[in-house]
């Protein structure tokens, strides 16, 4: 191997790499917020009695989930220009990326509410309450708290996805280590740099869901007798309407 | 190219894939278990597109001569063999232990208990999963266009810089990746639902 790695070339350009991260960070967040925002609505279309509102949804999840990221991406940025809409790349980044993780995001609400027994849902009616307090004191809360471990997985997926929209100048981490890596000439260890900060991010937001998942966890088992933690949550955090 | 690029990273991936699952599942040395469990997290850990650009450009680095599909497909490998190997060390781990216990009375070695009793049951358990991940590994050729290799997205692109007509260039590859996926997840899902009742 004639190749000497010199890593301290890359590390002169240190100052780039943090706004990328930090970049990053706010990219992932935003879709990710987004994303659980859409995947909620569209759980709750999937599962819904008018089939109307069902075919929707799915056709929303199959199309996203059936298509790539990057042609995802290139639609709307490249794409909505034949319609006259030009949009800032990181505006189409977080649309692009809150879409996309919105889809598999409905898949895992929808698991989630499915797990809630149907007997939930027809106590709720049984007490008078309309479709919408139903849902959202009865069956949002046990629905988030199941598929928790399900939509911190995603939210990793999504922060690995976003470095798909360097390519339309995202200035976020892979974006930063291109323009290193055009300055230096050093394409290896940038990369290699670039990828170990993924892989310590993922791992710390891997730690970091799965500590507030203790948390979230012990809370509803503190209560005497009930195992299950399902109504009785929403007596426990005081979400049952008066 | 695409189908070329997908037909090899499924078959690579498939072959290391079941190395990876056999070393995590491989019950007599922990540093088997270490290696095959550190591979998955760096791999699984990282975007698949910066492991194309750090085999891509890193590869001629280290001296190997390789062609832009070596590169690329060595890439696209070693993403899913992580994968893969996740995939077949839940479904070997997932055999019940009787199936185990019958073949070490028979006086199978470990290996003839792989070979012959455990892989094939694991190998039926786990094409659900392993369709679901082919339609991955479909939208993952796509990143590849970003190094310049010719295939659906670039050619998308290509033909863009001719009509300046950017929605329906990509619209139609949407299209055709769409064509390409999802039979293959509807194929998924019905596998999955027709194992249920036999499990």
């Amino acid at each position: 191997m004639g190749y000497k790695l010199r890593f301290a070339d890359v590390l002169r350009y240190q100052h780039m790499m943090l706004p990328g991260l930090v970049a990053t960070m706010r990219l992932s967040c935003m879709s990710f917020l987004l994303g659980v925002a859409v995947g909620i609505v569209g759980g709750y279309l999937k599962t819904s009695d008018k089939p109307v509102a069902r075919r929707i949804a799915v056709a929303y999840v199959e199309f996203i989930r059936n298509t790539p990221a990057l042609i995802q991406l290139y639609l709307v940025f490249f794409g909505l220009t034949s319609f006259g809409v030009w949009l800032d790349p990181s505006a189409a980044a977080v649309l692009t990326l809150g879409i996309n993780c919105g889809a598999y995001a409905t898949e895992i609400v929808r698991s989630g509410i499915e797990a809630v027994g149907k007997g939930q849902k027809e106590a709720g009616f049984s007490l008078g309450m309309s479709r919408y307090q139903v849902f959202r004191y009865v069956i949002l809360f046990p629905t988030i708290k199941t598929v928790f471990p399900s939509l911190g997985n995603q939210f990793i997926l999504t922060m690995l996805g976003t470095s798909v929209v360097s390519q339309i100048a995202v200035p976020e981490l892979t974006y930063a280590a291109s323009i290193i890596e055009s300055r230096t000439f050093r394409s290896f260890e940038v990369y290699l740099l670039i990828a170990a900060l993924y892989l310590a991010l993922a791992s710390v937001f891997a730690v970091a869901f799965w500590l507030i998942e203790k948390a979230f966890l012990d809370k509803s088992l503190r209560l005497p007798g009930r195992r299950t933690g399902r109504v009785v949550n929403t007596v426990d955090t005081g979400l049952l309407p008066q | 190219m695409t189908l070329m690029l997908t037909a090899i990273t499924a078959f690579g991936g498939l072959v290391f894939g079941l190395v990876l699952g056999l070393l995590k599942t491989f019950p007599h040395s922990k540093i088997a278990n270490a290696i095959g469990a550190l591979y998955t997290y760096v791999f699984r850990g990282t975007p698949l597109l910066l492991q194309i650009f750090i085999f891509y450009f890193g590869l001629p680095i280290l001296g190997f001569d390789t062609s832009p599909l070596q590169s690329v497909s060595i890439a696209l490998v070693a993403y899913s063999s992580a994968y893969i190997g996740e995939i077949l060390r839940g479904s070997i781990q997932s055999i019940d232990k009787g199936q185990w216990e019958a073949s070490a009375s028979l006086a199978f070695t470990y290996w003839q208990q792989m070979r012959r009793v455990i892989l094939p049951q694991a190998f039926k358990i786990s094409i659900p999963p392993l369709v679901g991940f082919l339609v991955s590994i479909i939208k993952g050729t796509s990143l590849t266009s970003i190094v310049g290799y010719i295939e659906l997205t670039k050619s998308g692109t290509i033909v863009l810089q001719a009509t300046y007509q950017p929605f329906l260039v990509y619209a139609i590859v949407c299209l055709f990746y769409f064509a390409l996926c999802y039979p293959l997840s509807l194929l998924g899902s019905r596998l999955e639902r027709r194992f249920i009742p036999s499990a």
